[in-house]
């Protein structure tokens, strides 16, 4: 017998070591996500907790800031937000995105030209203006941030989607369910959904990394979060302490903290699309 | 071929319609009434009506939609609500700005990643590729705003090899233009690179190649005679999806660098609520996004006879 796809990706995965070292850190991250969200750890990440500047020592990892704030519980709580605008919108956007996809391409004409244009038309908005222009209309702050992010990031999964819709929609498998008397909604559910899956989990890790560039920028621009540490307002006052005293560790921190996450994603995106995607494992000799 | 095109540009009349329906869904429905905004907070409610009038805005929306696309038929976007100038003057005079940093950038950029993909491809597998690939990865995990602050500070600030920000007109531009220009060129090269060295690789396992190989030509004359040949295909046409970012300029490239092109003028807008300039905006880039998708797709099949379009 034969694995499923999913059978066999994952053992591939496990085999890879590098894969497995980015999902330990993307790991990590959620697991220091989850408690700063409890407020176990990295409480009082507001408080003056020593002098202005202090460089990293013993009792602050990565030093202070300019107000003496520690630098570490910063990237703490700023994880956690880069971690929760990964999830939320891809929370938004995936469902969006296969719900539109899946009704263009199984059912075509007048509803796929609706949908084309509706994807096309917002594709053509420049993403960074068209992301402005929403927190700008929405108000500033995180829920601004979510949703913005969330409601332009699904055009990718819903192109892809369609595509692949359009493609299985005309196989034999599919032919045979609606002999047996499948109706549309279990023959888009059950049997072709499954074969499409792969590749949203692809652009799932994809997306988490575009969602979390995008808001640092958009907390660097300052209609991001308020009132809490996210890595672009770290970014952004770090600059200042750069030019003005050349304390580097702020920027330091917050850029390492962002570089490990987005190049795990990466990796980990890589190895998901080696192990998952069957006509890769095919072209290769 | 010329049905394709006149039907591809027929379809960006409903495009440019979708464009200005969200534009004018965002400010002019969801965004509320700017006249608070403009006033500020200590406005009596006169004031608000009268610039409410003046503005247009308390018309009911049926006629202020009908009223928006008439103007942007005459190619007329309004008055900036900040500085009361002119858009279509703004916009005109941002283009040279803009142009003069994205240009070079983007054609240095280009040139750069196909010869680095072409060096990854040709050691495909071995040390040379994978660290390259490496360096990519790397390259795209760090945030634009570290290279831009890192650059500033290092470069500019320490060793002072470049002015920190500013812009002037001319020839006098340049100095000012090195830092970002780079700074965009480390941007675009992992992604592109990464991309690039697949399709390369993709085209030099092709039975041609082998051929070529079996005559005996050495393996840069296969890569680079015949594989790039046609591996331009699909590069050509990511660049040229790429050339509405040339017009429109880095959004935070000029911002940091205090460039006046479209790219600050548009944050500019953003930061002031100027609805008409962000209007103006986004309409101006979403008619170059659409024009250059036809043209990746006209160069396509240009480069590549065998792809016909219907």
């Amino acid at each position: 017998m034969r694995d499923s796809l999913f059978t066999r990706a994952l053992r591939t995965l496990r085999n890879d070591r590098w894969a497995m070292v980015c999902l330990a850190i993307i790991g990590a991250y959620c697991v220091v996500a989850l408690l700063a969200q409890l407020g176990i750890i990295a409480r009082g990440f507001g408080e003056i907790a020593g002098a202005s500047y202090s460089p990293p020592c013993r009792e602050h990892w990565l030093g202070t800031d300019f107000l003496g704030r520690d630098v570490l519980k910063r990237v703490i709580v700023g994880s956690k937000i880069a971690m929760s605008i990964g999830l939320i919108t891809s929370l938004i956007a995936i469902p969006i995105g296969i719900f539109f996809g899946a009704l263009a391409g199984y059912y075509r004409g007048k509803v796929d030209d609706l949908i084309v244009w509706f994807y096309s038309t917002l594709d053509s908005i420049p993403y960074l203006i068209l992301l402005l222009a929403l927190t700008l209309v929405l108000g500033k702050g995180l829920t601004s941030v979510y949703i913005a992010i969330g409601l332009t990031s699904w055009v990718g999964i819903c192109r892809i989607v369609r595509g692949e819709f359009i493609r299985q929609k005309e196989m034999d498998y599919v032919q045979a369910a609606r002999a047996l008397g499948a109706g549309n909604f279990r023959i888009i559910l059950r049997h072709i959904l499954p074969n499409v899956f792969h590749l949203i989990v692809i652009n799932f890790s994809l997306m988490f990394v575009s969602a979390i560039k995008a808001e640092v920028i958009l907390s660097y621009l300052g209609v991001g979060a308020q009132g809490e540490p996210s890595w672009g307002i770290m970014i952004s006052d770090a600059r200042m302490e750069l030019i003005g005293r050349g304390v580097y560790w702020q920027l330091l921190g917050a850029t390492l903290a962002m570089f490990f996450i987005i190049l795990a994603f990466n990796l980990f995106a890589d190895a998901l699309r080696d192990a998952l995607d069957p006509r890769l494992t095919q072209g290769k000799k | 071929m010329i049905a394709y095109i006149i039907r591809r540009i027929l379809y960006m009349i409903p495009l440019t319609l979708g464009v200005t329906f969200i534009t004018f869904l965002l400010f002019n429905v969801v965004g509320g009434n700017p006249a608070y905004q403009m006033l500020g907070k200590h406005a009596s409610p006169e004031e608000v009506r009268e610039l409410t009038h003046q503005l247009g805005l308390d018309r009911p929306l049926p006629v202020q939609y009908a009223d928006y696309l008439n103007d942007l038929l005459h190619l007329d976007f309004g008055r900036s609500w900040a500085t009361h100038q002119k858009i279509t003057e703004m916009i005109s005079d941002g283009i040279v700005p803009s142009l003069s940093l994205a240009v070079p950038a983007f054609v240095f950029a280009g040139i750069l990643s196909i010869i680095i993909s072409l060096i990854a491809a040709f050691y495909r597998n071995r040390f040379y590729d994978r660290f390259l690939v490496v360096l990519c990865v790397i390259g795209m995990s760090v945030s634009i705003l570290v290279y831009i602050i890192a650059g500033q500070y290092v470069l500019s600030y320490v060793y002072g090899l470049f002015p920190i920000s500013g812009y002037e007109d001319g020839l006098a531009a340049v100095p000012y233009l090195i830092l970002p220009g780079l700074i965009w060129v480390a941007v675009a090269l992992g992604g592109d690179v990464r991309f690039y060295r697949t399709v390369i690789l993709n085209e030099s396992g092709r039975e041609y190649a082998v051929t070529a190989r079996a005559k005996g030509l050495s393996e840069p004359v296969v890569m680079g005679r015949h594989v790039l040949k046609n591996a331009l295909i699909p590069i050509i046409t990511s660049m040229a999806m790429a050339l509405p970012g040339l017009f429109t300029g880095s959004l935070l490239l000029e911002t940091f660098f205090g460039i006046p092109g479209l790219g600050s003028m548009s944050i500019n807008a953003i930061n002031d609520a100027d609805f008409p300039v962000i209007k103006a905006m986004t309409f101006f880039g979403s008619v170059l996004y659409m024009a250059a998708n036809l043209l990746g797709d006209l160069m396509y099949s240009l480069v590549d006879p065998r792809v016909r379009m219907e």
